[in-house]
């Protein structure tokens, strides 16, 4: 839609990568370029959607704002923050929506407990919109009563929930439609505001309109550009590691300090393939990344709530850990399939909660201590009975590192002695010793130490294939697994080690296509359909690259990578090889960790850089 | 009437509490369980503050209070009737309940200082939902749990005596 002609877009048929996300560090929307709000839960990322047009045009619900004929668009958010802006140009006009979620006012004052903000601004002669508001509760489950409010607008209401939208035009409701919409006329000059405030359990606070709106929106800028400026990072590629930067603190629970792996469920990693999953949780493997590009960047508070939510959420648990949890540390998320809704381009099923919960991986562990040891590595301190559940960690560690797990994949079916796994129990007990010798932790030590030591032989008798010359994907196995690349960026072994050397080598021959990586070979898994290459291990390579020296390679693949980001510098889990679409769950926190973490390898490799030409 | 036939002060401050406690119960405790989103402690602490904070505590202890005070209303109604039954007490708090829902909620947005009305919108000082009728912008199901509140508050004020024999 930014071709120089004008189009009329088939808005049920966006790719993945057409949205954008806004969000207010509770919840997230997803814009298309088409000005459609297509995905959207409440009260939080893993609550109940009320537009889900992503997963089904027809039922699932969505707010639109677009112009009435042909037009094009593009699109970019305001500087670096959350606020996004899609320019419409139309044979008549041109005009700018701009859609928010505004950031929380002050403590204790009357403000709605979600907003979303939509202005239209008409910026050359007139534009004709129209306006779709068809919200659909609970995955379009509910049976929501609409109606007018008066001057207060248009609510909807079920359950102990009440949506509200209030706008500066008329808007009248189609009952067979079960929508409110509305078409107006915007000139130049001329501002058109509209506002959708939640209220849950409570009485509703409704967010004026008019200079009002204006303030909140000005408000929400400003503490988006305050936040920014903390970003410490002053390497390569900045504007793009501040988009993945805004987009983890998108992600990031503010009333907890959980990060969730993306805000969406079910959008496929291979259109019908059934490789479709809920995302809306906090993965305890990806801790140790996670704090890491906290850390690095300079956001110390958030590194700091990440914390006290990975070691307070998982108590419930204590001491052993779950794969995931959800926002507030709750342990049950059982998985459920939504029959109604026909999925993104018909891929069934969607899900909604997340069966791998129940799983068994040992590599989370791992994730978390190393998170614990950069945290403090960067001045950060522990509280007592902080490390008694560090060392509670430790323990469990000790006792079932022999034991097969699922794996960092989650792959379904039986467990398996995964190399990985082993690699992370490994940087688990290394993590509590490096704790120990800082005096942070006390520990039996020798004890621990043997067991780090048991675990490395293991990995290097019965990881290491000899004829291949790699590491891999099982002990005793012949298979390949882009995550053992981390090897080389968690601090097993050093990327220019031979080893390392070889495994990199060999997992770019058997797993590489375009310049991308694949996780795993999907034929090994129980599914038996096709996926895309998995964007974060794109980025592990580089990390490898950018840390055994060679900067001109890493360079280039950085600058390769960049170019499948969509319009506004986002990534979803997946892209497919072949054609760059993004596939998966998106935008997906862990691809955006890769990116941050990946440039700043490049910023503090060993010598001297030399820029590629892009 | 008279005042002698009024029960002892001690009497009526206790089960005054007693009564106060058990409505707001049934009202925060629907409010907590999503059958209503109405919170006459939030309404009536906005009438003092802005601060969402502040008005939950300051409406909370207004509240108490006032259905203590209430309380004596009530006693004074049962006194000059001159019977003291649950019954009694369920009928006054039904009443009391339907007041509340058709004419003291809905004139809250022409006397609430930070109320919104369907007439004239929301703005900046003015932007909390108004109930409307019988309060069913707050919930379906919101004129049953106020309903069933002040008839409880009703039924511990008339059935006092009773209640009072039965615990012995």
């Amino acid at each position: 839609m930014t071709s120089g002609k004008y189009v009329q877009p088939r808005s049920n048929e966006k790719s993945i990568g057409a949205y954008a996300i806004i969000g207010d560090c509770r919840t997230a929307a997803l814009v298309s370029q088409d000005g459609s709000i297509d995905w959207l839960c409440f009260p939080h990322f893993s609550g109940p959607s009320v537009f889900a047009a992503l997963l089904d045009h027809e039922r699932g619900g969505r707010f639109s704002i677009r112009p009435a004929g042909q037009f094009r668009s593009s699109r970019r958010y305001r500087g670096p923050t959350a606020v996004l802006e899609t320019d419409f140009e139309t044979p008549t006009g041109s005009a700018r929506l701009t859609d928010a979620m505004p950031a929380a006012e002050e403590a204790g004052t009357l403000h709605p407990l979600r907003e979303v903000l939509r202005l239209i601004d008409g910026t050359r002669g007139e534009v004709s919109f129209e306006i779709h508001w068809s919200p659909r509760p609970d995955y379009a489950r509910a049976d929501p009563l609409i109606r007018s409010r008066g001057a207060l607008g248009w609510s909807c209401a079920w359950s102990d929930e009440l949506f509200l939208l209030q706008a500066e035009v008329p808007l009248a409701f189609v009952p067979q439609a079960g929508a409110v919409v509305g078409r107006i006329r915007v000139q130049a000059g001329q501002r058109v505001r509209l506002s959708l405030s939640y209220a849950k359990g409570d009485i509703g606070v409704i967010a004026p309109l008019g200079k009002a709106a204006d303030g909140r929106l000005q408000a929400t800028l400003d503490w988006w550009r305050n936040w920014s400026n903390q970003c410490a990072y002053a390497g390569p590629h900045r504007d793009s590691v501040m988009r993945s930067a805004i987009t983890l603190k998108l992600m990031t629970f503010t009333l907890s300090g959980a990060v969730v792996a993306a805000p969406t469920t079910s959008l496929p990693e291979w259109i019908g393939a059934g490789r479709n999953w809920d995302y809306r949780y906090c993965w305890v493997r990806d801790a140790a990344l996670t704090m890491r590009a906290f850390t690095g960047l300079g956001f110390q508070s958030e590194a700091a709530s990440f914390l006290q939510w990975l070691l307070h959420a998982t108590r419930l648990t204590w001491p052993e850990l779950q794969v995931m949890y959800d926002v507030y540390g709750r342990t049950s998320l059982r998985e459920n399939e939504v029959d109604h809704l026909r999925g993104y381009q018909g891929s069934r099923p969607v899900r909604i909660g997340n069966g791998a919960y129940r799983q068994i991986q040992l590599d989370v562990y791992g994730g978390l201590l190393f998170a614990v040891m950069d945290y403090v590595a960067k001045g950060g301190s522990l509280q007592n009975d902080e490390t008694r559940l560090i060392l509670g960690f430790g323990e469990t560690v000790c006792r079932q590192w022999r034991n097969p797990d699922h794996g960092i994949w989650e792959v379904r079916g039986q467990k398996r002695h995964y190399t990985f796994s082993k690699v992370m129990c490994w940087s688990a007990l290394n993590s509590l010793v490096k704790l120990n010798d800082r005096g942070l932790v006390r520990l039996d030590v020798e004890k621990v130490r043997r067991e780090r030591d048991e675990i490395a032989r293991t990995i290097e008798t019965r990881g290491f294939n000899d004829a291949l010359g790699s590491y891999v994907s099982e002990l005793d196995g012949d298979q390949l697994d882009a995550s053992l690349l981390l090897m080389g960026c968690l601090g097993y072994k050093h990327p220019a080690d031979v080893r390392m050397r070889g495994t990199f080598d060999r997992i770019q021959e058997r797993l590489g296509r375009n310049g991308l990586l694949y996780r795993y070979d999907p034929a090994t898994d129980d599914l038996a359909s096709p996926e895309g290459a998995f964007g974060i291990c794109s980025f592990w390579a580089i990390d490898n690259l950018a840390r055994r020296g060679d900067i001109r390679a890493a360079e280039q693949a950085f600058s390769h990578i960049l170019s499948f980001a969509n319009d506004v510098g986002l990534f979803a889990e997946e892209i497919d090889p072949e054609t760059g679409e993004a596939l998966g769950n998106f935008p997906q926190a862990f691809t955006h960790v890769g990116l941050i973490n990946g440039a700043m390898a490049l910023a503090a490799a060993p010598v001297d850089r030399q820029p590629v030409a892009s | 009437m008279t005042v002698a036939e009024l029960p002892s002060i001690s009497t009526m401050i206790i089960w005054g509490f007693v009564a106060t406690a058990a409505m707001t119960i049934v009202m925060q405790g629907s409010q907590g369980l999503g059958l209503s989103r109405l919170s006459l402690p939030f309404l009536l602490g906005t009438f003092f503050t802005g601060d969402r904070r502040r008005a939950v505590l300051i409406g909370f202890v207004s509240y108490v209070i006032g259905g203590w005070l209430f309380a004596f209303l009530y006693f004074l109604l049962f006194s000059s009737l001159g019977a003291y039954t649950w019954w009694l007490g369920l009928g006054i708090g039904l009443l009391h309940g339907l007041f509340l829902l058709v004419a003291a909620l809905p004139v809250l947005p022409y006397i609430h200082p930070r109320m919104a009305s369907e007439y004239d919108g929301a703005s900046a000082i003015r932007k909390l939902e108004p109930p409307g009728f019988m309060a069913l912008n707050y919930g379906s199901r919101t004129p049953l749990t106020t309903l069933a509140g002040q008839a409880l508050y009703g039924v511990v004020l008339g059935g006092f005596p009773q209640l009072t024999a039965v615990l012995g």
